[in-house]
């Protein structure tokens, strides 16, 4: 039931405005010795005083929400409409809902006006602010590198899971306690916005609209805030209908819906030196150069992900038709976002075709392209199921040319942090010898032939740290 | 006139076209070129929309013929270039194409037009059409008609009648049963012993089934052999008789050429076939000729499930006739190019075959027949040595007796005859996309007409491609199932009341209740070993089985654990094997403990919900202590005390719901047994084994008896599903049930999960609509389902809307359990695939997931 926000200042003795701590009374607009209902769309706001002196007055606000309720506010279509709907935090956790109660509930306090003592609300007061119960993605370090740089002192203590199976580890909950000397509008501004920050859960319930209006509000501390942009990244949670559809089939499976894999880019182990060419860079490259070396004209990106190599090759104007192909629908609207699809002028955009498919299914759209691009695709594959899509690919497509990349597991070693293979999606990890093997078997059932070649800077007896294979038919 | 096919009626303007048409056929068989023209223009007279109203007239009258319908064309057709590409239309399609002639004095069209205030062009027109008309009616029979009917003048169009005559390769009258037989080439020693072993009396000159089976031999009856007349003398004499039907294969087709004296080359033992027939009687030769002369390129039988052709036949051509239809039926779909060794090259039209009807055909011998797509060559080369192969229908069982002796050197072993198929070696797992996406409509036998909608399917394909175990291993998906409608006993959304009860309403006079376990479901399909594995899978990987989840994941990501798992559940049902005289098994149950599969869910959802309320109620409940102790007035004093109330009540509830999920979980850290060494396995239910389909064969109490006496035998591994019977009219039963379930499901006790009860008999064809199970969960369970606080909320929870979810329920447990009885019938992997894949496609619909 209760969310739960508790605001703390002292006596002050000294300063612009000495007086007793029970001015927060006046500050808040809510008197001491009263306890007062506020009715929310979701639940109810009380706010009571646990201590009220003259040197420490804490006004509570205890939020109660109705889980039930707030389900029921939202249609069957809703994007999450899944049982973390019904069975969640939200009556215990703080979130955006008690951001949004608080923001009701002290708008007077907020907006930085106090009718009777105006100069309270002007300057600086010693404030404790406590949320017992903060949810707080990346634990109590977000919650010391959100808070700290606006002032406070932080004391977050992280929240076990479940005492009785210690393996379970910490909870995304700290229990959170920040103290300092700010203008009371200013911290509750700050926490207006940061609560939904530190959530990171879905916002489903925000338009775009409703994000920018809360960015606003943010004003000059956002914009110099050094997280900055942690925080408007946080903000960018979507979600589409098949994103729903793939998330209540996670749940079917008592599992939670895994991001699609983003692709090769986003290998922490492969951009861990600044220093170089990041290896996707010059894998897209060396794909590019390939496709060119053999001539092709028009070009299908198997296994397109995001559309980063598809952004290259729209890029060269020696390519006149270009596909993309994934079977993610979320991954096909990221690559349609990244090449502009829908402002390209109707000449450029004929060019380009994006479709979903999987390519251990054979499938006629595949077929007619000079060239087929695999970039690190195969080794997403199951094993048993790599003779499909050789099939489809190689046997029915058949491509003049095929350009496969794949990483070279013998460089893994380099990788200090690394442990196990390149991407936790990842079914195999081939050695070079072992990608020899199977290039060559594949090249000779369809008749094609092959070359091989590394990408990125090699490893004297380990090789490149991405291997390629340029097959051509004939 | 033809029962499909196109017929073009042609008259000038004012002959009565549309006026016959309209006696004679039904509106939608006629297309006619006004109406186009008012489709596009919105004036049926505007000459200038013409050419757009026949482009429209072109498509609708192609779609028709794409689908097999007959179609009226109702338009002046007086010009020869007009006809030309309505024709052409036909041939495309591979259907006859008749033409009916109104011929009307100029005079009465005239007359006519004038008296109808549209038709606004003057006479000179129809006097166009009439030169036109005349101008054609010379040439008309050759310009690729059928037949063409001159109706000459206005009392014989008014008075003509039209009859339909059937093409003749439709015999979907003929329902059998048959004896297909492949390629005989001469052999007659063997094939009068093979239609003996079939049951057949056989004379020289015929064989009848003393059960009225008929016959079906798939051509290639003579050359190469031994006693080509004498196959021909047996096989003309059963057809004559009506004990056989006969289609044509290419070496009559070349006989024939050759016996009315065409230059052919005497090879691949033509030779053999004329020298025996020269030392034939004359009569038999002129018999004989006639009879391979008089062949037809295919049957269509049985209601048009069976289809024999010579070299088989793709299904855009079934019931097609034209010289390509024939062409395909008697040669194969060649590419044109011969290989190495001068023979054809083919193309593997069967891998490519997606229709309903078996095809059953010979012409490219292999070493045994297999079935391919629903597809299946019979031609075992007998005359190579091999054997003559027989398919009973509808039984599809394959009899065959072998060649006495090799009676014709092959030109290359007959072994290798699969690599004369043009493109890649058969990939035997492989799919096509467009068998799965896109909005579709099934036709399921368990379920009826299923939708499977474009967003749904676009879902499961990303499941079904990144995560889900070889398609080979999913025969099946459990379904989901519906709660029992919702309970108003006081204190509880279900009880098992309201199960007994809707069982009742059915029709439903007995049912099991079976304890619901509570860990991951799990479908185990395990073979004796690879072997059986490769064979009756066509998984060549080494694997042995596979145990999934509802989305049809791999229980265990890593392989080794994953063979571990799977070779556990081999070991714990391995009894079944003999038992049920199989070499694969297909089981449903229960993966135990819960945590095992659920425990980043059991994390991030369960237990955080839990750590918040641990966390957030005390603190809560400490700051309305402090802030009662202070001593505000009465009002406020009451207000503290109420929240207080409600804080505290929470947290009990708060306590149970942690106890409610932690029941299921089973601490992991520091365990020294790998997790697939500690999951249990819970089976409720042998899906299938070779040649049964178990799940719709044997009631609940045979699977759990088969079941309940494994789990003795295997020790720990296993774990049993208690269950117990109850009679619906019996209040004692009832309450029994009733008990049993209240002890299975208390907090203070096991704290189970709750129970699913289903009908105790098999369901019958008119149980379609009777729910195949409902789950009473018990009342500290759905706590994780609803919310700690649930049980406060009862009264709105109880107006769920359950009518989503039985549909659900009903739809993909038809589909499911006809996805097993294909696999079970040896259809095509496709088939097997097109089902299951269904079933996960609709479990992504949005129905409310707590039900």
């Amino acid at each position: 039931m209760p969310v739960l926000l508790t605001v703390t200042t002292t006596a002050r003795d000294t300063g612009p405005t000495p007086g007793p701590a029970t001015d927060l009374g006046y500050l808040l607009h809510k008197h001491p010795e009263r306890v007062q209902q506020f009715t929310q769309s979701f639940g109810t706001a009380t706010v009571f005083y646990p201590e009220a002196d003259d040197a420490r007055c804490t006004a509570a606000v205890l939020l109660e929400i109705d889980p039930v309720r707030l389900a029921r506010t939202r249609g069957r279509d809703s994007p999450d409409f899944s049982l973390g709907q019904y069975v969640n935090d939200r009556p215990y956790a703080a979130s955006s809902l008690l951001g949004v109660a608080v923001a009701d509930v002290f708008s007077t306090a907020r907006a930085g006006r106090c009718a009777a003592r105006q100069e309270l609300a002007d300057h600086p007061i010693p404030l404790e602010i406590r949320i017992p119960v903060l949810p707080c993605r990346g634990g109590p370090d977000i919650a010391h590198r959100l808070f700290e740089p606006l002032g406070w002192s932080v004391t977050a203590l992280p929240v076990p899971l479940d005492p009785a199976f210690p393996e379970w580890g910490d909870s995304r909950y700290v229990d959170l306690t920040i103290t300092g000397h700010l203008r009371l509008a200013d911290a509750l501004g700050q926490l207006h916005v940061l609560l939904p920050v530190l959530d990171e859960a879905k916002h489903y319930w925000q338009g775009t609209d409703e994000i920018d209006k809360l960015l606003r509000s943010g004003g000059d501390w956002l914009t110099t805030h050094p997280e900055r942009e942690l925080v408007a990244r946080r903000y960018l949670a979507r979600t589409t209908l098949t994103r729903a559809a793939l998330a209540r089939l996670a749940e079917l499976d008592d599992g939670l819906e895994e991001g699609r894999d983003t692709g090769p880019d986003d290998v922490p182990a492969e951009v861990a030196d600044p220093r170089r060419v990041p290896l996707a860079a010059l894998r897209r490259d060396a794909v590019v150069r390939a496709l060119l070396d053999v001539g092709a004209e028009s070009v299908i990106d198997l296994g397109c992900g995001g559309g980063a190599l598809l952004r290259a090759l729209v890029g060269e104007h020696r390519f006149t038709r270009i596909a993309g192909v994934d079977v993610s629908s979320r991954s096909l609207e990221q690559a349609a976002r990244v090449l502009r699809l829908e402002s390209m002028s109707e000449r450029q955009a004929e060019r380009v075709t994006l479709f979903q498919g999987a390519l251990t299914y054979e499938d006629q759209r595949l077929g007619g392209y000079d060239a087929a691009v695999l970039m690190e695709v195969v080794e997403h594959v199951d094993p048993s199921r790599l003779a499909a899509l050789e099939h489809v690919v190689l046997g029915a497509a058949a491509p003049a040319s095929v350009v496969v990349t794949t990483p070279n597991a013998e460089y893994n070693v380099r990788y200090e942090e690394l442990t196990g293979m390149r991407h936790p999606d990842h079914r195999f990890e081939w050695t070079r010898a072992e990608f020899a093997a199977w290039c060559d078997r594949v090249a000779g059932a369809h008749g094609y032939t092959v070359e091989l070649r590394g990408i990125g800077e090699p490893d004297e007896t380990l090789g490149a740290p991405t291997q390629m294979g340029v097959f051509t038919r004939g | 006139m033809p029962e499909t096919g196109l017929v073009l009626l042609v008259g000038i303007s004012g002959s009565g076209k549309s006026t016959f048409a309209a006696r004679h056929f039904l509106p939608t068989q006629v297309v006619s070129s006004d109406v186009c023209r008012g489709l596009v223009a919105d004036d049926p007279n505007d000459q200038a929309a013409t050419p757009d109203a026949f482009a429209v007239l072109d498509f609708i009258v192609a779609t028709r013929l794409r689908r097999g319908l007959l179609t009226v064309v109702d338009a002046t057709n007086v010009q020869k270039a007009a006809r030309a590409q309505l024709v052409r239309l036909a041939k495309d399609h591979d259907v006859l194409v008749d033409a009916v002639v109104l011929d009307v004095p100029e005079a009465e069209a005239v007359r006519r037009n004038a008296a109808r205030p549209d038709r606004t062009f003057g006479s000179h027109v129809v006097t166009r059409q009439h030169r036109d008309l005349r101008r054609s009616l010379k040439g008309l029979r050759r310009e690729g008609f059928r037949r063409v009917h001159v109706l000459d003048g206005v009392e014989e169009i008014e008075s003509v009648s039209i009859g339909r005559e059937r093409s003749w390769n439709d015999r979907r009258d003929h329902t059998g049963p048959f004896d297909v037989i492949g390629d005989v080439h001469g052999c007659a020693g063997e094939l009068r012993t093979l239609l003996t072993t079939l049951g057949y009396a056989v004379r020289d000159d015929g064989a009848h089934h003393p059960d009225g089976r008929t016959a079906v031999f798939v051509g290639d009856l003579v050359d190469r052999g031994p006693d080509t007349p004498g196959v021909l003398r047996l096989v003309m004499g059963m057809v004559a008789a009506g004990d056989a039907l006969c289609v044509a294969g290419n070496h009559e087709a070349k006989l024939v050429r050759a016996l009315k004296g065409a230059d052919v080359q005497v090879t691949h033992g033509l030779k053999e076939s004329l020298e025996q027939l020269a030392a034939e009687p004359a009569e038999l030769r002129a018999a004989a000729q006639q009879f391979m002369d008089g062949l037809i390129s295919h049957y269509v039988l049985d209601d048009g499930r069976l289809v024999v052709a010579h070299a088989g036949l793709k299904e855009a051509y079934h019931g097609r006739s034209s010289a390509r239809v024939r062409s395909f039926a008697l040669y194969g779909d060649t590419t044109g190019e011969t290989d190495e060794l001068g023979l054809p090259v083919r193309y593997p039209w069967a891998q490519e075959y997606r229709g309903s009807a078996a095809v059953v055909h010979g012409h490219t011998p292999v070493p045994r027949a297999e079935w391919v797509n629903n597809t299946i060559c019979l031609d075992t080369g007998v005359v190579f040595g091999g054997a003559l192969t027989a398919l009973r229908y509808p039984e599809r069982e394959l009899v065959a007796v072998p060649a006495e002796r090799e009676w014709y050197a092959p030109v290359r072993p007959v072994a290798a005859e699969g690599a004369a198929v043009a493109g890649a070696p058969r990939v035997p797992g492989t799919l096509r996309l467009d068998d799965v996406v896109g909005t579709r409509w099934l036709e399921s036998t368990h379920a009826g007409r299923v939708k499977v909608p474009e967003e749904n399917a676009a879902a499961a394909l990303e499941v079904m491609s990144r995560f889900a175990v070889d398609p080979r291993w999913l025969v099946y998906l459990p379904p989901t199932m519906a709660p029992a409608p919702t309970s108003e006993v006081e204190g509880y959304l279900e009880h098992p009341s309201e199960a007994f009860a809707a069982y009742a309403r059915a029709g439903v006079t007995h049912v099991v209740c079976e304890e619901k376990h509570m860990g991951s479901r799990a479908i185990a399909v395990v073979c004796r070993d690879a072997a059986v594995a490769a064979g009756r899978f066509g998984l060549d990987d080494g694997t042995s089985g596979a145990v999934y989840t509802r989305t049809g994941r791999p229980f265990f990501s890593d392989r080794t654990q994953h063979e571990a798992l799977v070779a556990r559940v081999r070991d714990a049902v391995a009894l079944l094997f003999d038992e049920l005289d199989t070499d694969w098994v297909a089981l449903d149950g229960e993966l135990l403990p819960w945590s095992a599969k659920a425990l980043g869910l059991i994390r991030d959802q369960y237990a955080s919900v839990g750590a918040a309320a641990r966390t957030a109620l005390p603190v809560a409940g400490d700051l309305l202590a402090a802030a009662t102790a202070r001593g505000l007035d009465d009002t406020m004093t009451a207000r503290l005390a109420e929240l207080a109330g409600r804080t505290s009540r929470r947290l009990d509830h708060a306590r149970a719901f942690r106890d409610a999920y932690a029941r299921y979980c089973e601490p992991d850290a520091g365990h020294p047994l790998a997790p697939v060494e500690r999951v249990r396995f819970a089976p409720f239910q042998v899906l299938a084994a070779e040649g049964r389909t178990l799940a719709l064969e044997q009631p609940h109490a045979w699977h759990l008896d088969v079941l309940g006496r494994l789990v003795g035998a295997a020790g720990a591994f296993l774990t049993p599903t208690r269950s117990i019977a109850v009679d619906l009219a019996s209040d004692t039963d009832r309450d029994a049930a009733t008990r049993w379930w209240l002890d299975l499901t208390d907090a203070r006790g096991a704290g189970g999960e709750g129970m699913v009860v289903k009908p105790a008999a098999v369901p019958g064809p008119d149980d379609r609509r009777v729910q195949p199970g409902l789950k009473v969960r018990g009342r500290e369970y759905l706590r994780i389902i609803y919310g700690p606080d649930y049980t406060d909320a009862l009264d709105v929870l109880r107006q769920r809307n359950l009518g989503r979810k039985q549909s659900l329920a009903l739809r993909e447990h038809g589909l499911g359990v006809d996805a097993l009885a294909a696999f079970v019938a040896g259809e095509p992997l496709w088939r097997v695939h097109q089902l299951a894949f269904a079933v996960l496609a609709l479990e992504s619909e949005p129905v409310d997931p707590r039900l």
